[in-house]
């Protein structure tokens, strides 16, 4: 046990530092300072969930850093708490962050202190729903995240976000109302909203299926899962940089993360019944939209269906449940968050001396900037998934886990690793090889200082961990085996229960 | 019942004193002892006194006059609701009053008449004591809907409201001798025992009773005059109406539902399912097309009564704790919307139209930022007091097992996000447009205060909640 709330600490300082940049004077000076006290206390929050992982024992798959108040009465409480499966998310979160404030410090002039407040606000909302051991707080902190997530995509925006700002907030909230009703079925079902009690509550089987549904409803759109991610290629095409970098390493992560707490351990019956559906809806998005994002202009379009067909293989391994398919889907959210982050970001870097995503705009960007078409192969090369590299290790394991459940499933999905590699080589290709004919990149720039370190620590992890992947794969393996473990617990009851009958 | 002795007039002190305070004001204004402006802060702290004796009254259930007029935890919280309502309503008056120079004593001293009308009908326990409060409360609104007396909208929206309240108040009567006729008695109670039995004839009375009340909480299908009143009358008005009298007409509708019928449930429960939904949908459809800011409150009213009545529709008491903070957490966003649409003000007057609004969040970035935020708690997201609100109706649904009334409402309020984000678009998204006038003192304070409270709801809502849960058992 903490002796101080480390997890409310680590979830509310961005407030803080938003609070702080609130009074701060609107002239030069404070725009300065708002993005100096931005930097400054994503750094720190990062610095604290290091505590956490210090902190943090594998060896057991109990929640840890547990904090309870009463919040809404007694029976829905403030309950913060990660185990093996949230910790890395929290860490990914709070890394990330910091990337985005520095990758947007000269890339947005505009209102410069709403747009600092309005990502810190973002990182709580978004840290709490990882740590969130409540159903009525983890939703509050899902939905939470639509309000700052929509003035980003609506005021720092390109020329059609007024569209996808306001297609990003609809869609998801359609999405997420049906959620907050199973919530109610399930908390007059169990008479609490407590989630390490819910994990051992063990529903009816006709109120899991409809929460089965009514949780795949929002997790799909949030995810997203073909066919309801037209939402994504739009919010993605016109958020800027960093809220991209958000849409695509975090937010997106919020529906793989929903489903592995609560869909698999709370409806496992469910589960069961409808994974075939899982499983279709899984290889259409990996083939289908792997062939949408070969037929890309846009630069940013190409990477938002990609990040689509990436989901589609977390889906179908998590719902395989076995092991590694489940170990996979959560290695692979990882490593995509930070792949798709770096992908945007070095979209970012053109579009900021460019202005425009339109990958025929480009080509022969080698010959002017040979340290950015270094970086970008990086990323490139692990968006296909190429051995060594992250990318690599989470197609692999949750091909192999599903392989073992329906092979069938497995084999379609392999189509979508060498479609991957059609697109991405097609990419690179395009935009790095060739001429450098067109004569508004003659004098393009490499990348600076600022950028090789929002770089940097992305080559290093996608590196490390696609040749090293064990320590990642230890730290949540604890909470894995007993998800597991209770899934199979619990169908064998509902099986024996339902022969009893 | 051991009940503890005190004299038969102290439940109704507090509505004594706003009688008597409303009456010495109107002389003092009528005879120049005292300027608009002193009558106006002798109102506000006329309604506070009020709201001050009210929690001063010894706890528990308190009756009075033979059994029609009861003070229990729930008439405590609608009451201080109600006075709130009000206080704020005539503190936004005074910038504009003095500003069109409509400046006339009478003003404050109607809110007050009403505001007791409201007082009184929330403690009514019998349906003569209800119909008297309603009166009462419902005369001075139709004097106020016209108070702009050369202003033809404002003289139109008036005719309209006194035609159409009078009808309705007819058909409230109507139901209430029916009721009265095949029950033989008025007092809610009693009407509950022989309610129990059933009959047609009483369901006959009960329909049209609920005629009346809809027509007063302005619910499909008896929302018609609320658009055109909500833009006809004098903007400081329009505010008045939206907060207090609606929570008056709740209160009436819980207290008579619940307390007079809950041997009927599954007959009245049909009506209210329908009538919940029809609400919703209206509310949220027809916003969408609004350009009146007005207006599209007039909309957003009409859903968010129906939300409220999805509480009641469950019909226990989660679904009444859940009507009570909805209401608690409506009147904050309706008098902080209002007190931006009073502040809608330029070199030419008074603007309307919500396209007035494009760039706000340039041209008065701290308004912009709160009328975004109730604008957003109105739509239900979290982590905004709204969310709250809509969270414990649809729960009572959900237990009460109206799963149709619950899927509707939420999509419902998918809709409806629309136009709320929409008006949040016009602010920020848009270019802007010429400022409007520096927003005066006392509507910034209501604007402040409401927007705060529904930033901050979640930090700490659990006495609001349990206070809520109190006064719903207190009708059980």
């Amino acid at each position: 046990m903490t002796s101080w709330p480390i997890l409310s600490v680590v979830t509310f300082l961005p407030v803080a530092g938003a609070l702080f940049i609130a009074f701060l004077g609107d002239d030069e000076a404070g725009l300065r300072n708002a993005r100096w006290v931005a930097l400054w206390t994503t750094l720190i929050t990062f610095a604290i969930s290091l505590i956490l992982v210090w902190r943090f024992d594998p060896s057991t798959p109990d929640f840890q850093f547990v904090e309870k108040a009463p919040w809404l009465g007694n029976t829905i409480g403030y309950a913060m708490g990660v185990d093996g499966i949230s910790l890395p998310f929290v860490i990914l979160t709070t890394g990330l962050m910091p990337i985005c404030i520095l990758a947007s410090w000269t890339a947005i002039q505009r209102r410069v202190r709403a747009y600092m407040i309005t990502f810190l606000v973002m990182e709580t909302l978004m840290v709490g729903t990882f740590c969130a051991l409540d159903l009525v707080l983890f939703y509050f902190f899902f939905e939470g995240g639509l309000i700052p997530m929509f003035i980003i995509i609506g005021v720092w925006g390109g020329p059609r976000r007024v569209y996808a700002s306001f297609k990003f907030f609809l869609y998801t909230f359609l999405g997420s109302v049906f959620m907050l009703l199973a919530i109610m079925a399930m908390y007059w079902d169990a008479g609490t909203t407590d989630i390490p009690t819910l994990l051992h509550h063990g529903f009816p089987r006709s109120l899991q299926t409809w929460a089965f549904l009514a949780f795949l409803a929002s997790f799909a759109v949030k995810l997203p899962m073909w066919p309801v991610h037209t939402w994504l290629p739009d919010a993605h095409v016109e958020a800027p940089t960093a809220g991209s970098v958000i849409l695509a390493a975090v937010l997106l992560k919020l529906g793989g993360y929903g489903f592995l707490r609560f869909s698999l351990p709370m409806f496992p019956v469910a589960t069961q019944h409808l994974a075939p559906l899982i499983y279709a809806l899984s290889v259409i998005a990996i083939v289908y939209t792997s062939l949408v994002a070969l037929m890309q202009e846009d630069w940013k379009k190409l990477i938002a269906y990609s990040s689509v067909a990436h989901m589609g293989f977390v889906t179908m391994g998590l719902f395989a449940v076995t092991a590694q398919g489940v170990s996979g889907g959560i290695f692979q959210m990882l490593s995509h968050g930070v792949i798709s982050a770096a992908l945007f970001l070095c979209v970012g870097v053109v579009y900021d001396r460019m202005h425009t995503r339109e990958i025929a705009a480009y080509g022969g960007l080698v010959n002017r900037m040979p340290l950015y078409a270094f970086v970008f192969m990086v990323f490139a090369l692990a968006n296909m998934g190429l051995p060594g590299t992250s990318g690599f290790v989470g197609e692999f394991l949750t091909m192999i886990g599903t392989f073992r459940v329906n092979t069938w499933v497995a084999t379609l999905a392999a189509l979508g690793t060498i479609l991957s590699a059609g697109y991405m080589l097609w990419l690179y290709r395009k935009v790095i090889f060739g001429k450098l004919e067109k004569a508004s990149l003659a004098a393009i720039r490499d990348i600076g200082w600022r950028e090789m370190i929002v770089f940097a620590p992305l080559i290093i992890v996608t590196i490390l961990i696609g040749v090293y992947p064990k320590p990642v794969l230890d730290f949540s393996a604890a909470s894995v085996t007993q998800l597991i473990d209770n899934y199979h617990h619990a169908l064998n009851g509902a099986q024996t229960a339902a022969l009893a009958r | 019942m051991a009940a503890v002795a005190y004299p038969a007039i102290l439940p109704v002190l507090p509505e004594i004193v706003l009688g008597l305070g409303a009456m010495a004001l109107l002389m003092a204004g009528v005879f120049g002892a005292a300027s608009v402006r002193v009558v106006d802060f002798a109102a506000i702290a006329l309604l506070v006194i009020a709201g001050a004796v009210l929690l001063a009254l010894p706890s528990g259930r308190l009756v009075s006059f033979g059994g029609s007029f009861v003070v229990d935890d729930f008439a405590r919280f609608l009451k201080i609701l109600a006075l709130i309502g009000s206080a704020a309503a005539v503190a936004m008056s005074i910038d504009h009053a003095q500003r069109e120079r409509q400046q006339r004593v009478e003003y404050s001293v109607l809110v007050l008449l009403s505001t007791l009308g409201m007082l009184m009908l929330i403690s009514a326990a019998d349906l003569i004591a209800l119909y008297l409060g309603l009166e009462l409360m419902s005369l001075p609104l139709y004097v106020m809907a016209a108070s702009h007396r050369g202003s033809l909208r404002s003289t139109e929206a008036g005719l309209k409201y006194f035609v159409l309240g009078a009808l309705s108040s007819g058909m409230l009567l109507y139901g209430a001798s029916l009721i009265y006729g095949f029950t033989g008695t008025v007092s809610f109670t009693g009407i509950a025992q022989v309610a129990a039995q059933g009959g047609v004839g009483l369901i006959f009375g009960l329909v049209f009773l609920f005629a009346g009340f809809c027509f007063k909480a302005a619910a499909v299908p008896f929302h018609m005059w609320t658009p055109d009143v909500y833009e006809g009358a004098p903007t400081p008005v329009t505010a008045f109406f939206a907060a207090a009298p609606k929570v008056a007409a709740i209160a009436m509708f819980v207290r008579a539902t619940v307390v007079a019928f809950p041997g009927i449930t599954s007959e009245w429960q049909q009506i209210l399912v329908f009538v919940a939904i029809a609400s919703t949908l209206l509310g949220s459809f027809a916003a969408i097309g609004q350009r009146n800011f007005k207006r599209l409150m007039a909309y957003s009213s009409i859903g968010h009564m129906g939300y409220a009545l999805i509480g009641l529709a469950a019909g226990t008491p989660e679904g009444v704790q859940g009507v009570l903070l909805y209401m608690a957490i409506y009147i904050t966003m309706t008098l902080g919307v209002f007190a931006v649409i009073l502040a809608m003000r330029r070199s030419t007057g008074m603007v309307e139209s919500i396209d007035q609004l494009a760039g706000l969040g340039r041209t008065h970035p701290t308004m912009a930022f709160l009328l975004a935020m109730l604008l957003f708690s109105m739509a239900g997201v979290p982590p905004l007091a709204g969310f709250f609100a809509k969270f414990y109706v649809f729960l009572a649904a959900i237990k009460a097992g109206l799963y149709v009334l619950a899927i509707i409402g939420v999509l419902a309020s998918v809709v409806g996000a629309y136009y709320y984000l929409a008006i949040v678009k016009i602010m920020y998204f848009d270019e802007a447009v010429e400022g409007f006038y520096a927003m005066p003192i006392e509507l910034r304070i209501v604007l402040a205060v409401c927007g705060l409270f529904n930033i901050l709801f979640f930090v700490y809502p659990g006495p609001l909640v349990g206070a809520a849960s109190a006064a719903a058992h207190s009708l059980f």
